[in-house]
């Protein structure tokens, strides 16, 4: 049977509902895979196939012994309501198989949709009646549709009775509108409602395309998920405006008006946007005039911002820092700024490193930051160029909040990136100080992020501090735990290959960049796995043997001739050659296989003079501690082990 | 074309013929039609409410000499409150628009995620601000807590920018230019006090004094409580917390007092909040 749930309420944040349709897709239907749609004010589950009952069971009922008589199987027959023939004796009881109708699907989820529904997972939710004890949701539900076949399926949710009847657009459509599951979404259409989110976001991608529109796949989807009946329009500003700084234009328009910018070319904007209505049409241009009224006094406001804020230099702002606060328990801005400072010239930052951190949160304090919280940095950045600030200094001030994510780049210049590793390794020493390292999924300073960027810079600008120089105890996990992350899901590493380089030492992050790169080139090669598994042997048989290297060297002539003193050789040869090259020392190393494999074959280490045996272990202990400076093999999983 | 003043009466016409008590704006400086006793104490409690009243709004640190065309020091806020909020409140809301001239049909109306928090009034709710042709003309929250108390009634609180809707409807760049009756513009209404009180807010007001004033406040506010008067005492509220904003709008409070006014502030409130639901609750009995 075919199956209709519309949860019809007011205005979704948009941001909200993809999550809660990934919930609603795992809605249990009798087994019929439920497909889904929705729009800001309604989230709708639809499936066909739904059984109309479960299937009959039967159970088998245990009655009286058959010592009883059979006066007692007829009065049990007679409680289960069936006649006493259907009573049998089996292994001296009486039992009955009795059979159990499956229950109709329709009552199944009349049951159990309202608290499928109320348990739709939201970030933030609200009651709207029966005071605080009332159901919670996203935002009040103010209608359901709830149809299996041609009947309701009877339930209630927050004094709301499911029926048959939606509700059209709010201004196009109707109020009220019978419907059946065939012509549920032709209805909809009828009355302005594009109910796929697919089609949706096609017909803005198509309609703004058209007009010029840089299409900006972040907006869209805000866009895709405020509408239910989108259409884009275009409306121009005066190219006056095109004097202020691109980057405060195209924030006005994308984050504060949701509208798509238009370039005359690749990163050049015409004085022109395009805005998406949530309406069928603007045939008298009221809807354009309006926005380009709004965007208008927007971009007054900016430019009212940038010419006021001139009137005093960033330099002069320092002092002002101190009203604004970073954390209540770790002071101001102006004490987050001193400890910047102090960092930047620890890690022996140059002059401009140093004079753009000290400027680097001073666009706080600007009527345009206020404004425009998301072009912090960059209002910096611009207001230190126009007031003289050379080069590097503004470029750093401009970029030091990059990378705001693991895709975003790094900051371009050695200032930029030596500034904002300070700013973002200050924001983490500070909180892991005071106790407010992450837990869970709770992460209100995004340190998370701040440590991704600490990563990433660290790498990417492959700067020369040990990790170790910069955090210790749980920050130094912490960071040691983002960068595995950043080397496995942004780089594509394996993690025993990560975890092997990481076993071998914790240095700077470009050398275990470096080493992750010669053991990644190295590892199909056909010697490495084998060699892998018998460094991982080796080190069971130390383990075994409770070796204790004293730092003794090879006894020459406590060697037996053949392989074992060919493998004391070979590795005599290989430190004396110091190879520091990591892919050619991994090379080296791999090419030690057939020596390895042939010790084993040959030699018992395990043998019956101590010295002897002191000694082969000593060989076995300076081999597998040459072979792991770069990465300990142990750790690597080999092809055999994955089989287990 | 509607003058302002037209259309803050036809919006108060609306809200009457949808059973809402009319007020006048109270008395005490306020930052916002919210902080009137009209909404923060009567939404507390069992009993159903509600009202409509233009409230001009201090927020000093808003203030730009008027010399920005959009920003003012003060504005006019029309508060709506439906306790319990019905359950078409959205529809009666867009209703109201007709009623003020706005054709929907040929306009771009959508509700965008806004939810509102105001700390020192230990109040927050859940809503939307409302977009019409781009321009934020409505904050509509559905309250969930104030003064520190979980509603029983949760409230639709409705706030419309009159400035801003006027502007809209008149066609005009400048809040200034607004025409407030036949040939009077705001500018001739407001933009003297936009100018001297920006000079007070950001460059004239005594901070000592403020700082004097804001404890004496305080104290007065303490000493009401204990004496169960509730009204007086929110009045107190109402004047630390303006004084507050002024201290704020002159840059004289550094982080860690700025937390603690905050904190000040809102003990009293949530004080304030206390005592009045202590006094429903006789009321409550009998109506029960």
């Amino acid at each position: 049977m075919n199956f209709l749930l519309e949860i019809g309420t007011e205005e979704i944040p948009h941001w909200m509902i993809p999550a809660a349709l990934d919930q609603l897709a795992k809605l249990d239907l009798l087994g019929a895979k439920p497909t889904l749609d929705a729009s800001p004010r309604r989230l709708v589950v639809r499936a066909s196939e739904v059984p109309e009952r479960m299937p009959d069971r039967e159970e088998i009922l245990k009655g009286p012994p058959v010592s009883a008589g059979e006066r007692a199987a007829s009065g049990f027959a007679k409680k289960q309501g069936v006649d006493p023939s259907e009573v049998k004796p089996k292994g001296g009881y009486y039992e009955l198989h009795k059979r159990i109708p499956g229950r109709r699907a329709i009552d199944i989820l009349a049951e159990s949709l309202p608290t499928a529904i109320l348990a739709i997972q939201w970030p933030k939710t609200m009651y709207w009646t029966g005071g605080k004890l009332g159901p919670r949701f996203i935002r009040p539900i103010r209608w359901i549709v709830a149809l299996l076949g041609e009947q309701i399926i009877p339930f209630e949710i927050a004094g709301v009775k499911s029926g048959n009847i939606t509700r059209g657009h709010r201004q196009l459509g109707s109020y009220s509108i019978p419907v059946g599951i065939a012509d549920y979404e032709s209805e909809l259409r009828d009355n302005f409602v594009i109910l796929s989110s697919s089609e949706r976001r096609e017909k803005i991608r198509a309609e703004a395309f058209a007009l010029g529109a840089k299409i900006d796949s972040a907006l869209l989807e805000t866009l895709t998920f405020i509408t239910e009946y989108p259409t884009a329009i275009r409306g121009d500003f005066d190219p006056a405006y095109l004097e202020l700084p691109s980057e405060v234009l195209t924030t006005v328009m994308r984050h504060h008006q949701k509208y798509f910018a238009v370039e005359s070319s690749p990163g050049v904007l015409a004085p022109h946007f395009v805005a998406v209505m949530n309406t069928s049409g603007d045939p008298e241009g009221l809807v354009k005039t309006g926005n380009e009224r709004v965007l208008r006094a927007r971009f007054n406001d900016a430019r009212f911002f940038w010419d006021t804020d001139q009137h005093k230099k960033l330099a002069d702002r320092v002092e002002d820092l101190a009203h604004i606060t970073f954390q209540a328990k770790l002071g101001s801005y102006k004490d987050k700024t001193e400890n910047v400072v102090a960092l930047v010239h620890e890690l022996a930052g140059n002059e401009y490193a140093q004079r753009a951190a000290l400027l680097s949160k001073c666009d706080l304090t600007t009527g345009m930051v206020k404004e425009f919280t998301d072009l912090q940095g960059i209002v910096g950045g611009l207001y230190a160029k126009a007031q003289g600030e050379p080069e590097p200094v503004w470029r750093a001030i401009y970029e030091h909040y990059k990378p705001i994510s693991m895709e975003d780049s790094i900051p371009s210049t050695p200032e930029g990136q030596i500034v904002s590793l300070a700013d973002k390794l200050d924001t983490l020493r500070s909180c892991f100080s005071i106790g407010l390292a992450p837990t869970g999924s709770k992460d209100p300073f995004a340190l998370r992020r701040a440590a991704q960027g600490v990563v990433k810079i660290l790498v990417e600008a492959r700067l020369g501090y040990r990790l170790d120089q910069l955090a210790s105890g749980d920050l130094r996990d912490f960071l040691i735990d983002r960068m595995q992350h950043y080397f496995r899901e942004i780089r594509g590493f394996k993690y025993d290959e990560v975890n092997a380089v990481l076993a071998a030492g914790v240095t700077t992050l470009a050398d275990m960049e470096d080493r992750l790169k010669a053991l990644a080139a190295i590892r199909p090669t056909e010697n490495f796995e084998p060699l892998a598994a018998s460094c991982k042997r080796i080190r069971n048989i130390l383990k075994q043997a409770e070796f204790q290297p004293d730092g003794a060297s090879v006894k020459s002539d406590l060697l037996e001739s053949g392989p074992e003193r060919n493998l004391a050789n070979h590795l005599a040869a290989f430190v004396h050659e110091g190879e520091t090259d990591y892919g050619r020392r991994l090379l080296k190393i791999s090419a030690f296989r057939p020596h390895v494999d042939l010790f084993f074959d040959k030699v018992l280490v395990n043998a019956p003079d101590p010295k002897i045996r002191a000694n082969r272990l000593t060989l076995l202990s300076n081999l597998l501690s040459e072979f792991s400076t770069i990465a300990d093999f142990s750790e690597i999983v080999t092809t055999g082990e994955q089989k287990l | 074309m509607d003058c302002f003043q037209d259309t803050v009466s036809k919006l108060k016409r609306y809200w009457a013929g949808c059973g809402c008590i009319i007020q006048e704006p109270y008395d005490v400086e306020v930052g916002a039609g919210t902080m009137c006793p009209e909404t923060y104490l009567r939404v507390l409690g069992p009993k159903p409410y509600r009202v409509a009243y233009v409230q001009p709004s201090r927020r000093p640190a808003d203030g730009r000499y008027g010399e920005n065309p959009n920003r003012l020091y003060k504005h006019q806020q029309l508060q709506v409150i439906l306790k319990p909020s019905p359950d078409n409140v959205l529809d009666q809301y867009l209703a109201s628009l007709q009623a003020i001239g706005i054709d929907l049909i040929k306009h771009d109306i959508k509700f965008e995620e806004d939810n509102w928090e105001a700390p020192t009034l230990g109040a927050w709710g859940i809503g939307w601000q409302v977009m019409l042709d781009g321009l934020e003309i409505t904050q509509f929250t559905y309250f969930q807590q104030c003064g520190g108390l979980d509603l029983d009634l949760v409230p639709a609180e409705i706030t419309y920018g009159l400035e801003r809707i006027s502007a809209f409807l008149q066609g005009v760049e400048s809040v200034y230019d607004i025409e407030w009756a036949p040939g009077v513009k705001y500018s001739d209404v407001r933009l003297a006090d936009e100018v001297e009180f920006s000079r007070y807010n950001f460059d004239l007001a005594n901070v000592d004094r403020l700082w004097r004033l804001l404890a004496e406040h305080e104290a007065e506010c303490k000493d009401l409580l204990a004496a169960k008067v509730p009204l007086p005492a929110y009045d107190q509220v109402l004047k630390c917390s303006h004084l507050f904003n002024l201290l704020d709008a002159r840059g004289a409070l550094s982080v860690t007092e700025r937390v603690g006014v905050i904190k000040r502030v809102r003990d009293l409130a949530v004080g304030v909040a206390r005592v009045w639901m202590d006094q429903q609750a006789p009321a409550q009995q009998e109506a029960a």
